[in-house]
């Protein structure tokens, strides 16, 4: 059974959601960095997602983009964040770790290499933002060896069919964006995201995990009634952002993430 | 260059080979994939080519003239220079054959919203223009230092109706206005037409742009036959994202007809400060879809910089990077004082100002021209004017001094 598996199966006995955790790696530099994910995960995220930062992020909002540039800024780079892998499996072996990225680190980086190493890092799915299904086999055809799942996506606008095709190729879980639009965007509509998801889980017995938008506990709590997982990430950045400089911004995530996990529970 | 079929590309998925192909958020392909259902069912229909070509001949003023550059090839007495007189489309120059395309497009698809990404403001007036013709709501997307560097076509933009919207991040260029049009894209996904200005971006952009731009060099094909009674021995264009080069080039690929794509030099290659991206540059996915970019080991894309904000982009179509792979196109680059000295030259031989985009074209056809017999027969596509960068010119020493 794969961490990915366990996770959402002792959720399930406890009788709470999943809360996805997604932080940049690096910002505002690779020690910190390194800090707020134990703060995250001592505090009850279930899985992180770590951002790799881009130059060109165009999925994303404001609060990631500089996010993305202050990594960069750092000095990060997707050695680095294979690194930040490994040194998090010295002490927390049971969390997924889901590398979250735009194709063209990835592809750079080469995607034999990629795989190979993050695979030994411990890591334990991708999800590339920029990379459809349409393309996706350049990648996941190369991969050979344990598996490592490729995160998809559902949109707002993804239309039936294409939901069950996507649905058939999915492994691990299944991110549901929740609205159209780029990360850190306001305004939820949860009603809407819940029909999403129950469209979504007719059609899969995937765990489905819903982003984009989400920034209060009552918000989580809203999607969680819903969803298998709730995602957070600008909010966390947002945080980052506000007390740069300030010694105490892995405790302030703490906090936060610890409210975000009552809110999971049921 | 020996005789060679060119295959018809893109295949069924949008790729050139190895390039081109649907690299976006999921959001946005089904919109894609909406765009290109409506592109095969409408663009190749006889009634939406008739309606097409109305509006070119009756409003945007085509065909544009092929014009004998007498006394620039008398004075380098070399091979006869001709120039596809793109220039002369008045609101964008090349750009409004694609975005009245584009937007007859739209309106066939029930969109009643535009937007687009520019960078010296071409493709956002020819967008703004079309939107107009339409009666579309328009927004445009900016780089800051675009709209300081080419203030005369924020103006025109204003003038006709389109929402100017600035964007900061990055450099404030092209690459950072084509950023915030996919992202503003995404958010407006379902009453909203992007309109792309060059070959590039996710299929089926880059071939939806040729389709419409290929008249240059159909036109040029007849006009050509018609004044020297056969093909011409080279075609020269700009390459920024390479709309005006594919329009010309397209339709003489299965023919003997040598090609040069003209990247921008900018400072010099070696300097860093440069947009020679098919001559420096390696593969990798911007802006949906695989081509060459300049990038650095880690794949964040790196500034792309030219005196002409039309080429200070840091990728390139998809099919351009094809035509290179092939050796069908031969690419070089024009350094800035080398494109300054071609649009000072032009100026004042020919009474023409070209655009400092179509000034590095014609600076190699300066220099192809004194390498060639005075029988062979250059065309180099004029693809825009120069009045947008009088500013940017008036700003150069040599210039001034003269």
């Amino acid at each position: 059974m794969t961490r990915i598996e366990k996770t959402f199966e002792k959720l399930e006995r406890a009788g709470e959601k999943a809360l996805v955790g997604f932080i940049t790696a690096g910002d505002p530099d690779a020690a910190q960095s390194l800090e707020i994910i134990a703060a995250m995960i001592d505090n009850g995220i279930d899985i992180l997602e770590l951002g790799v930062p881009f130059s060109d992020p165009t999925a994303d909002g404001p609060v990631i983009q500089r996010s993305s540039a202050r990594a960069l800024k750092s000095g990060m780079n997707l050695e680095k964040v294979c690194d930040m892998i490994t040194s998090l499996r010295e002490k927390y072996v049971d969390i997924p770790v889901i590398v979250f990225s735009y194709y063209n680190p990835i592809f750079a980086y080469g995607i034999e290499r990629f795989y190979t190493d993050f695979v030994s890092a411990g890591a334990d799915g991708v999800l590339v933002v920029d990379l459809p299904p349409e393309e996706s086999e350049e990648m996941t055809s190369r991969w050979t060896g344990a598996p490592l799942p490729l995160i998809r996506l559902v949109a707002p606008t993804t239309p039936d069919e294409r939901m069950q095709h996507i649905a058939d190729v999915s492994d691990g879980f299944i991110y549901m964006v929740s609205k159209t639009g780029v990360t850190g965007s306001d305004g939820l509509d949860a009603s809407e995201s819940g029909d999403q998801v129950s469209r979504l889980k007719r059609i899969t017995h995937l765990p489905v995990c819903v982003g984009f938008g989400i920034s209060t506990p009552d918000d989580v709590a809203a999607v969680a009634r819903t969803a298998d997982g709730v995602v957070i990430g600008s909010a966390f950045e947002r945080t980052i952002e506000e007390n740069l400089g300030k010694a105490d911004i892995a405790a302030r995530i703490g906090r936060q993430t610890a409210a975000y996990k009552a809110a999971t529970r049921m | 260059m020996t005789h060679q079929q060119y295959r018809h590309y893109p295949d069924e998925k949008g790729h050139f080979g190895p390039y081109g192909g649907r690299y976006v958020a999921e959001t946005l392909m089904p919109a894609l994939l909406e765009l290109e259902a409506a592109f095969d069912r409408f663009v190749p229909d006889k009634d939406f080519q008739a309606e097409l070509t109305v509006m070119l001949n009756t409003y945007a003023g085509r065909p544009t003239p092929l014009y004998c550059a007498r006394r620039l090839s008398d004075k380098l007495g070399g091979a006869a220079i001709y120039l596809k007189r793109e220039d002369l489309l008045h609101t964008g120059a090349h750009k409004i054959n694609n975005t009245l395309g584009q937007a007859l497009l739209a309106k066939k698809m029930g969109k009643t919203k535009i937007i687009a990404e520019t960078g010296a403001g071409q493709h956002g007036v020819a967008t703004a223009t079309a939107a107009a013709y339409f009666g579309m709501a328009c927004k445009v997307f900016m780089g800051v230092e675009d709209i300081r560097r080419q203030a005369p076509n924020v103006k025109r933009m204003e003038l006709l109706g389109a929402e100017i919207m600035p964007v900061e991040s990055g450099t404030g260029t092209l690459k950072d206005a084509m950023n915030e049009a996919m992202r503003y894209w995404v958010s407006a996904i379902r009453d909203t037409f992007y309109v792309i200005g060059s070959v590039a971006g996710p299929h089926p952009y880059p071939a939806m742009v040729r389709a419409f731009q290929k008249i240059i060099g159909e036109e040029t094909r007849t006009q050509v036959k018609d004044q020297c009674g056969r093909l011409p021995d080279l075609l020269i264009a700009c390459v920024g994202g390479g709309s005006n080069a594919m329009g010309l080039f397209y339709p003489f690929l299965n023919d003997t007809v040598a090609m040069v794509g003209v990247e921008a030099a900018g400072k010099g290659v070696d300097t860093g400060g440069h947009a020679a991206i098919l001559t420096t540059g390696s593969t990798g996915v911007l802006h949906g879809s695989k081509s060459y970019l300049l990038q650095d080991q880690w794949g964040q894309i790196q500034e792309a910089h030219s005196i002409s904000a039309g080429l200070d982009y840091p990728g390139v179509g998809p099919e351009h990077a094809l035509l290179k792979d092939l050796g069908r196109i031969f690419y070089m680059s024009v350094k800035d004082e080398e494109a300054l000295a071609a649009f000072s030259t032009l100026c004042r031989v020919e009474g023409i100002i070209p655009a400092l985009e179509s000034s590095h074209a014609v600076y190699c056809a300066m220099i192809e021209a004194k390498k060639r017999p005075p029988e062979d027969i250059i065309v180099v596509n004029l693809s825009g004017r120069g009045d947008k960068d009088l500013g940017i010119v008036a700003g150069v020493d040599e210039i001034k001094a003269k």
